[in-house]
């Protein structure tokens, strides 16, 4: 343990050496800025400015990108609340409750939660990282595909609930999503799949991006311009320190679901292959499975901004994990980071920590020190976001009709996406108003593959035997989860109905 | 002020190079920089890394933009290839699904042949990778003695059918009759990982996907593809030398679209060049266990393909399609 | 048409969209079913999840012939006539905004788009029309292609050539 707070001490003198804490700052506000584009991800961040740190040090260049990953995670929370467009996969859970809170005047309540509660679980999870990274990587190794189908499983049902009341238009929802998600190579087999109208686009396969992009920001945007005939007026947000005191008291309201969020968060990002995404949506599943009223997430619950966001900052910081000891990413940006550190002569892998140290413990203590800066600069550049909501929507909707195109063209380099997205954001529009739900959708087609892909690996893997999911105990238990999930609103209906004749007896 | 002086500088800049433009052809916009795969992979890192190389040298006027276009196996990359006839700001990060997926897809109506040879940057090279805990697996007999006694419930991982390492272990099956279970994973990286865990049995890895496990005493390997031994792997045998013909590599080309001018060809054949004998080219390879011996561009690069692709119809002819692909 | 039309029509269309779906899948070459030994066939996932959608399909057509959803007991109009208009429009600009880019590019296009919105539809002033037409260009612009590196769609050479002017001018100033 001494020697774990004394290389943290070190890694934390390295962090705030000039050079290093400046790349701190630029990476933050960069991300940010990044992560609050429509479309724009830390992915993309991360990947096109790879090249710009061949002019510092390694451990310089990497504290950028990693500062760069945190605030695009703080970012994407941005515009969920203010525009209600995910800027990214990992920010979907956040616009279920962000939005409604900003349509009702409370944008700065959700950004200042988001921003709360992301730092919350950045700080746990690398407390987490410093205290248990080797254990934990052992862990990592002992996940199969069994183990991930089996995760997947306790993803799927979290998201009980989230559909709207049809339940048949709720199972089409989901389905459909699925269904979009194995357009495209296939590669278990390496055959294309649902290739339509044989156009070698459809190869790639439908990014969740344009599905995202086109649902949220299309069709969200026609949605809002019906309902208000475009005379909009977005409630206007006046920001005075009392108000910004009183957004900050209302902590107490999330913090246990942000707790239980940020540990979730950090674990499921840990294992490699599954990422920020289903961290954040397995977190906010959770908080609203086990919140005394469940009903009032989605209508704008402030504990459904903050579970989601402790979710997804954890999970990025517990994706460095199997990036650093084990060499594989754990989410696609971890993934260029990987490639980064492999062109700045360092090899992530289990040597890592004992032959690079001053490398390791630098990156962690910037962790810290960067989880300070992007919510000291997120709360600061609170009433610039909330400027944004009170432009006229005749001059805000073109504005972010016209990013939704750049961004989307920019993330995937194809005009073939944009009109995608054009298509699906219209079908999402004429399908919502027949109250077909569209969350579950979005959620589907993130799930999709690694659910599909897993399954078909296991199977592979014990000769088309399906008793190896409960064969495996890791596996066993996950599954014991999601069928817990899964029952627990049905059981808690029976013992309030066994209650109620109690009660009314007595 | 300064704003205006750098205003006529730059005026006065563009006067003077247009007439040099003309003598020398240079790029006129950012110049296409096509990977074959996704983000994170081999060819992905290769390419940002020369992106960065060619950026922090001052080698291009114009930058050059890396874009993933992954869709199947490199057939989305080749077809905008195809696409961009004539094009001079295209160029394409090439790998072995250059040969394999026009085999594979027959519809996909392109020659790689036509395509203009820029360089080849490195030779790729692999191994077949055992768990270290497996005690009874020293030598390449014990090990196919144990495959056969699994009965191909032997568990190979690999990075999908139709890649380069499944083509491999169909060779494989073939050459020393025996037959395993593929279970392909996205990425050479994950499926490293999954043989420490034990999750498969063997892999057939690149160095630099098994490097680290391998220092750390995770895995080991028992047999390697290649002509000769190659460092750091002096210990290992080649297949050829245990009497079992296979050798095997994967190429790391760049090439520019079909119907290029020539004198386009040539700047990016330089470029390419100076890169490739650069100190932090060579250091890349070194650490990440590719051959970078021998520079072939021009003629050479094209008769280099040529042969490969025949070879590769071949070998696709040779252990049957179906055997890579699975329905 | 009502909603309760839209409905019916919406449900139809979704089951003929999954049996197509099927149909793809089925007449495609990909086993839908278990392949001994190594599970789900790669037709399999698709088939059998589109075949889910029919019957969702299959449900709500039901629901809706026995008039349990709301939809199907609404009468008012799908899409009021002020809203068609209203979206009917967004969706053309949109429409043009995408198809020009092949043409003029994306920046010429974009601001068009802008122009016709920002002025034709919002009806503000000359000076925010002008500040957000060019404005909104030059700041993606900026982010887009100086700080991110991106290459934005520019349409035919001669349009092509008016940005690389601007694009040379910003190299001698910065790279």
């Amino acid at each position: 343990m001494d020697t774990i707070l004394s290389l943290l001490g070190a890694g934390l003198l390295q962090a705030f050496e000039p050079l290093n804490f400046a790349m701190i700052f630029l990476g933050c506000l960069a991300g940010l800025f990044i992560g609050a584009m429509p479309g724009l991800g830390s992915v993309n961040g991360v990947a096109i400015l790879l090249p710009v740190t061949f002019l510092v040090p390694p451990t310089a260049a990497i504290i950028f990108l990693a500062a760069l990953y945190y605030g695009a995670m703080y970012g994407g929370a941005v515009s969920s609340i203010t525009l209600g467009i995910p800027g990214s996969s990992t920010a979907v859970a956040t616009v279920f409750d962000g939005r409604p809170m900003a349509q009702s005047g409370r944008a700065d309540q959700a950004l200042m939660a988001a921003a709360i509660a992301s730092f919350i679980g950045g700080t746990i999870s690398v407390i987490l990282f410093t205290g248990f990274a080797p254990p934990l990587a052992a862990f990592a190794l002992k996940f199969g595909p069994q183990e991930e189908f089996a995760l997947m499983l306790v993803a799927f049902a979290t998201f009980i609930g989230l559909g709207g009341d049809d339940i048949p238009k709720t199972i089409f929802s989901i389905l459909i999503g699925l269904v979009l998600a194995a357009v495209g190579f296939d590669i278990i087999s390496g055959n294309p799949r649902l290739i339509f109208f044989d156009m070698v686009e459809f190869q790639r396969g439908i990014e969740f991006l344009v599905l995202a992009i086109g649902i949220y920001g299309i069709g969200e945007m026609i949605w809002t311009l019906e309902h208000t005939k475009g005379a909009v007026q977005m409630h206007k947000v006046q920001i005075t320190l009392k108000r910004v005191w009183d957004n900050f008291k209302q902590i107490k309201e999330y913090l246990p679901t942000t707790a239980m969020g940020s540990v979730v968060g950090f674990f499921v990002g840990t294992l490699p292959a599954a990422g920020a995404t289903p961290a954040s949506l397995m977190s906010y599943g959770l908080a609203k499975s086990f919140s005394k009223d469940g009903d009032s997430f989605g209508k704008g619950n402030v504990a459904g901004v903050a579970a989601p966001e402790a979710g997804n900052n954890a999970a990025s910081t517990g994706s460095m994990l199997p990036m650093l000891t084990l060499g594989i990413p754990g989410s696609p940006t971890t993934a260029i980071l990987l490639g980064g550190m492999i062109i700045w002569g360092l090899r992530p892998g289990p040597l890592l920590f004992s032959e690079s140290p001053d490398f390791v413990w630098g990156l962690i203590g910037s962790m810290y020190v960067a989880n300070f800066v992007t919510v000291a600069l997120n709360i600061a550049l609170i009433p610039v976001f909330i400027r944004v909501l009170a432009m006229p929507f005749t001059i805000l909707a073109p504005i972010i009709f016209v990013l939704c195109v750049v961004g989307v063209f920019a993330t995937t380099d194809r005009m073939f996406d944009t009109w995608l997205m054009l298509l699906l954001g219209c079908m999402g529009y004429l399908m919502r108003k027949l109250n077909y739900p569209v969350a579950p959708a979005v959620l589907a087609i993130v799930l999709g593959p690694l659910t599909e892909r897993s399954l078909r690996q296991s199977l592979i893997s014990s000769q088309g035997d399906p008793m190896t999911f409960i064969e495996r105990p890791i596996s066993l238990v996950c599954i014991l989860i999601a069928v817990a999930l899964v029952s627990y609103p049905f059981v808690q209906k029976m013992i309030r109905k066994r209650k109620e004749p109690a009660e009314a007896a007595e | 002020m300064k704003f205006l002086k750098t205003l006529t500088m730059s005026a006065a800049a563009l006067a003077i190079t247009a007439p040099a433009a003309l003598a020398e052809w240079q790029p006129r916009k950012p110049v296409e920089f096509i990977i074959m795969a996704g983000t994170g992979g081999g060819a992905d890192q290769i390419a940002r890394l020369l992106q960065g190389l060619i950026q922090s040298k001052g080698m291009s006027p114009r930058p050059f933009i890396p874009i993933n276009k992954p869709g199947g196996s490199g057939a989305e990359a080749l077809s905008y290839m195809a696409g961009k006839e004539g094009d001079n700001h295209t160029l394409l990060v090439a790998l072995n699904s250059f040969y394999t997926t026009p085999i594979i897809q027959e519809d996909l109506a392109i020659d790689i042949t036509e395509l203009a040879p820029i360089g080849r940057m490195a030779m790729d090279t692999f191994l077949l990778w055992v768990n270290s805990e497996r005690d009874d697996i020293t030598d390449l007999d014990s090990y196919v003695e144990k495959v056969k006694e699994a009965d191909s419930a032997w568990r190979v991982g690999g990075t999908g059918s139709g890649q380069e390492d499944s083509i491999l272990t169909a060779m494989m099956e073939k050459e020393m009759d025996y037959e395993v279970t593929y279970i392909p994973f996205p990425g050479g990286g994950t499926v490293a990982k999954n043989l420490v865990g034990n999750q498969v049995d063997s892999t057939v890895n690149n160095p630099a996907e098994q490097m680290e496990f391998w220092r750390a005493g995770n895995t080991k390997p028992i047999v390697q593809f290649n002509e000769e031994r190659e460092p750091p792997y002096e210990d290992v045998p080649t297949a050829q030398e245990l009497g079992v013909d296979i050798v095997y590599y994967m190429q790391r080309s760049i090439a520019g679209t079909k119907g290029m001018d020539p004198e386009a060809i040539e700047w990016y054949q330089n470029l390419f060049h100076e890169l490739f004998q650069s100190e932090e080219w060579q250091n890349y390879c070194e650490t990440d266990g590719l051959t970078c011996d021998e520079w072939l561009t021009g003629d050479d690069l094209a008769a280099f393909h040529e042969s490969q692709m025949q070879r590769h119809r071949e070998l696709i002819e040779e252990v049957g399609a179906e055997s890579i692909t699975n329905k | 048409m009502s909603v309760r039309t839209a409905e019916l029509l919406m449900a139809l269309a979704m089951l003929l969209a999954s049996i197509g779906l099927m149909a793809d899948v089925y007449f495609g070459d990909l086993v839908v079913g278990w392949v001994p030994g190594r599970g789900p066939g790669s037709g399999m996932w698709p088939f059998w999840l589109s075949l889910g959608m029919a019957l969702a399909s299959v449900w709500t057509l039901w629901r809706w012939y026995t008039g349990v959803t709301p939809e199907s007991r609404n009468n008012n109009p799908y899409i009021d006539p002020e809203t068609v208009f209203m979206v009917g429009v967004t969706v053309a600009a949109l429409f043009f905004l995408l198809l020009l880019s092949n043409y003029i590019g994306l920046y010429f296009s974009m601001i068009l788009f802008l122009l016709f919105y920002v002025k034709g539809i919002g009806r503000h002033g000359w000076g925010v029309t002008i500040g957000v037409t060019l404005g909104v260009p030059i700041g993606i612009y900026l982010l887009f292609e100086a700080a991110l590196n991106k290459y934005l769609p520019r349409g035919l050479p001669f349009f092509e050539n008016i940005i690389l002017y601007i694009d040379d001018f910003r190299y001698s100033i910065m790279y």
